[in-house]
């Protein structure tokens, strides 16, 4: 904010030149504060709006979104208490499936790149350039775009007798696929953040008599410990949010990630059952709401680098 | 050191433990790296059962690419050359199976006629088709005797009474039987039935299929059977199906067995058909209609959306950069709350809100202007609606990037369009503008590539619905490139279409390409990168 302080005051600066400019200035500066903090609250209205329903649906005791006061009158948690006990709607399955599939992919994600974008960053090999260059170009294609393959190989392998595990309609295939979707970006950048690591730090490591991986793995590693989080929580943010592969490789209620199975509380027969729903909505957002708000200075510096979330 | 010198370029035992002098002996060497022989002793034993699994499921031509995969990852574990890309590998194989191959699979599949109707391969069709029978005008007419075992299976004595005699069950088919005369009470354990008796298990035994020698018999009553013949035969060497009953020949016309007189038999086979799918998206009046209509969608919605949120995102970041606006923090953080809510949850909240019947956005419109909005059975309406819900998703983000660009802006300029007397309009419109769009144009074109294929958003707010009358392939008239690839492979009601699917995926591939190579000319992210 320090930019806009040498601005203002520069603007005051100019402004004390004459008193009736000054005067005017004040006025037109008042006019200017109370235009912003209308179109401020404008804007925090629009974002709030549903939010705000979807609170009073959650709490209302009707089960639907029509309420006559903000504050529907007789408030209640049976909403949640019913998204608990809901044989059809397994809530808590769907969102530890949900977690379980972020954390796994995170995971791999984390680990194969940083292995690999180390290799990109320390060594010099023919064909280097070659396969930043190849990465970057396959990159530009998100996998999501050869669903239909996608949805093939996994029927493919999943008749392979002992990996059936990683066919469709299971948690392993659908963590493959998110893994190797983020692999090509975020090696990228990975690759840029051990490019600004001194080289000495792993020689001298090297001098000490460890290996090239212990160099890796002692000196690098914790170094790059911010950015492997940061890595981690986005990636985690971006596969949670995930419904197109989910969609399509998920064919059980059992198996469902939250994005899948949140559908069928407002789909079909259960079209009306708005406050479980939205129950659900409130519980499903509210890690990631959390771990952006905690995050945010972290989070955001990775915004400008092209993570774009939608 | 030299920033040249590095592991790869001298013998790996030496650079990985400089300080011991470079000198290994072969044992040295196998204590430092038997845990990776061990890796890749358990990588080798699973590539050979992966290929041997492969195999037996028919699949000869996978289990060769597992076999030279595992090859070339024994060979970069095991020659020093290859040392950097060891680190690589794990990465490498998952990329290769999962993005590499789909992408190569998409364009195969694009040129192939694969969907309902023609899954199976040509010989798998052929053999279908050859294991059909007809019964000839002039069939040879067998009289009956059907003998029955304690388990309840059928045993038939078939007479030609032109002194041939067959016996015939299910598990092993048409035999010559030897001992002519009168039909015997029993044969082996089967025991034999009196007509009257076999009237009850007529419908048992009409479903029997006895073939053997290259006929097939059928029974047609409690004392009678027919003797079938194959309806088509194969012939090899002109690759066409004649029908035996009918005479007709029947050729392979783009993976269909197809008459002179257009007559088709079903099913057909996955064939390669070219650029049948291509010429069908803009030849067909069916598809070409539907496809064009999606193609200007996903532009607009595309670009309507960019333009929107970074409109909404710019004026908020000019607001929260004065300094002295009120609880301005607070502000800011309340703007920032719904690019923190997953998108998939926040489409869904956004479809209750305008439900026409008990949306409360809906009912406030209602009381307003007397009658509710139908947004989701109108082709106009829903298209605002899905640009008002993806507004309010991306207006966060935009609004950050431009907070961050203003940052970086120089105040000097500011000041020295102050002594020019530049006015507040022409500051922004010449100033921050210009020097804002360098910063977070390639950001802007990335979103825009984002939402080309936003796929939540269209298919939580009304699954691409409504539908465009009268199209035959499954578009709706708020579908974009990547749902409609996902209808016509997954939830068309009108049968899966893989072929033509993966071909507006290839035509998806097209447009990102030259939405990057353009963006290439914005950004000299490569040339840093490739440093």
């Amino acid at each position: 904010m320090s930019s806009t302080d040498v601005q203002d005051e520069a603007a005051v600066s100019a402004a004390n030149r004459t008193a009736k400019r000054y005067r005017s200035v004040t006025v037109s500066r008042r006019i200017n504060i109370a235009i912003k903090l209308f179109i401020a609250l404008l804007a925090a209205t629009f974002s709030l709006y549903p939010v705000i329903w979807i609170i009073s649906a959650a709490l209302s005791p009707s089960n639907s979104l029509v309420n006559e006061t903000l504050i529907p009158p007789g408030a209640t948690l049976d909403n949640f208490v019913r998204l608990w006990s809901d044989p059809q709607h397994p809530f808590l399955l769907w969102m530890w499936n949900s977690i379980l599939v972020s954390a796994i992919t995170a995971l791999i994600v984390v680990s194969l790149c940083a292995l690999g974008a180390y290799a990109f960053s320390r060594f010099r090999w023919r064909g280097r350039r070659t396969g930043l260059l190849a990465i970057l170009l396959v990159q530009l294609f998100p996998n999501i775009l050869a669903i239909t393959s996608l949805f093939l190989l996994l029927q493919q392998i999943g008749k392979i007798p002992g990996l059936s595990w990683l066919g469709l309609n299971t948690h392993g295939g659908l963590i493959l696929i998110y893994s190797a979707g983020a692999l090509g970006f975020n090696t990228w950048l990975m690759k840029g953040f051990f490019d600004s690591i001194p080289r000495e730090l792993d020689e001298s490591a090297k001098i000490d008599g460890a290996s090239q991986f212990q160099a890796f793995r002692y000196v690098i590693l914790p170094l790059a410990r911010p950015i492997l989080a940061t890595m981690a929580i986005l990636s985690i943010i971006g596969t949670y949010a995930d419904f197109l592969v989910a969609r399509v490789m998920l064919r059980s209620s059992d198996e469902y990630t939250l994005a899948v199975g949140l559908t069928l509380f407002i789909r079909g027969q259960y079209e009306r059952e708005w406050g479980v729903f939205a129950a659900a909505a409130l519980l499903g957002a509210l890690p990631i709401v959390l771990i952006f708000l905690i995050l945010q200075k972290q989070l955001i510096g990775g915004l400008s680098r092209g993570a774009v979330k939608g | 050191m030299q920033p040249k010198q590095s592991a790869t370029r001298s013998p790996a035992p030496s650079s990985e433990h400089p300080s011991r002098g470079g000198v290994s002996s072969p044992t040295h060497r196998f204590r430092e790296s038997w845990p990776l022989m061990l890796g890749l002793a358990v990588v080798d034993a699973f590539g050979l059962f992966l290929a041997y699994a492969v195999t037996i499921n028919g699949n000869g031509l996978a289990a060769i690419v597992i076999l030279i995969i595992t090859l070339l990852i024994n060979w970069v574990f095991l020659a020093d050359r290859l040392y950097p890309i060891r680190w690589l590998t794990p990465g490498l194989v998952l990329m290769a199976m999962l993005v590499l191959y789909p992408l190569v699979s998409t364009v195969y599949i694009a040129l192939t006629n694969y969907s309902d109707g023609h899954l199976l391969s040509k010989d798998q069709v052929l053999a279908q088709f050859t294991a059909q029978f007809y019964p000839p005008k002039d069939a040879t007419s067998y009289k009956l005797t059907v003998y029955r075992n304690a388990s309840g299976d059928f045993l038939l004595l078939l007479d030609d009474q032109k002194g041939r005699v067959f016996t015939g069950t299910q598990k092993d088919g048409l035999k010559p039987y030897t001992p002519a005369g009168p039909p015997p009470p029993n044969i082996g354990d089967y025991q034999k039935l009196e007509t009257a008796q076999t009237y009850q298990y007529l419908t048992e035994l009409s479903k029997l299929s006895l073939s053997g020698n290259g006929r097939q018999i059928q029974v047609t009553g409690p004392d009678a059977a027919q003797e079938l013949l194959p309806q088509y035969t194969y012939n090899q060497p002109n690759d066409t199906l004649t029908d035996n009953e009918t005479g007709v020949i029947y050729k392979p016309v783009a993976g269909t067995f197809t008459a002179p007189d257009g007559n088709q038999l079903s099913p057909g086979f996955t064939a390669v058909v070219g650029f049948g799918n291509f010429a069908k998206v803009f030849t067909d009046p069916n598809v070409t209609g539907p496809f064009l209509g999606v193609f200007i969608w996903t532009l607009v919605f595309a670009a309507g959306t960019v333009f929107l949120a970074f409109s909404v995102g710019l004026g908020l970041a000019l607001v929260f950069n004065d300094q002295h606006l009120p609880f301005k923090s607070l502000f800011r953080s309340i703007c920032i709350l719904p690019y923190t809510i997953p998108g998939f949850i926040s489409v869904l909240i956004w479809v209750g809100l305008l439900n026409p019947y008990y949306g409360p956005l809906s009912l406030a419109i209602k009381s307003i202007a007397g009658t509710a909005p139908d947004w989701f059975s109108n082709g106009t309406l829903i298209k605002v609606a899905i640009l008002l819900i993806n507004t309010w998703l991306g207006f966060p983000y935009m609004m950050l990037l431009c907070l961050g660009a203003l940052q970086s802006i120089p105040t000097d300029m500011y000041e020295a369009a102050d002594l020019d007397g530049a006015s507040a309009w022409s500051k922004f419109r010449y100033l921050t503008l210009p020097l804002l769009l360098v910063s977070v144009g390639p950001l802007l074109i990335g979103a825009f590539a984002f939402n080309f294929n936003n796929f939540t958003v269209i298919d939580l707010v009304n699954q691409g619905g409504p539908p465009i009358p009268g199209a035959n392939t499954p578009a709706g008239q708020s579908d974009i490139l990547i749902s409609y690839t996902y209808r016509l492979a997954f939830a068309g009601g009108k049968g899966a279409d893989f072929g033509l699917a993966s071909t507006i995926a290839i035509f998806i591939f097209a447009i990102i390409a030259l939405i990057t190579i353009f963006n290439f000319r914005f950004t000299k992210q490569l040339e840093e990168v490739m440093s």
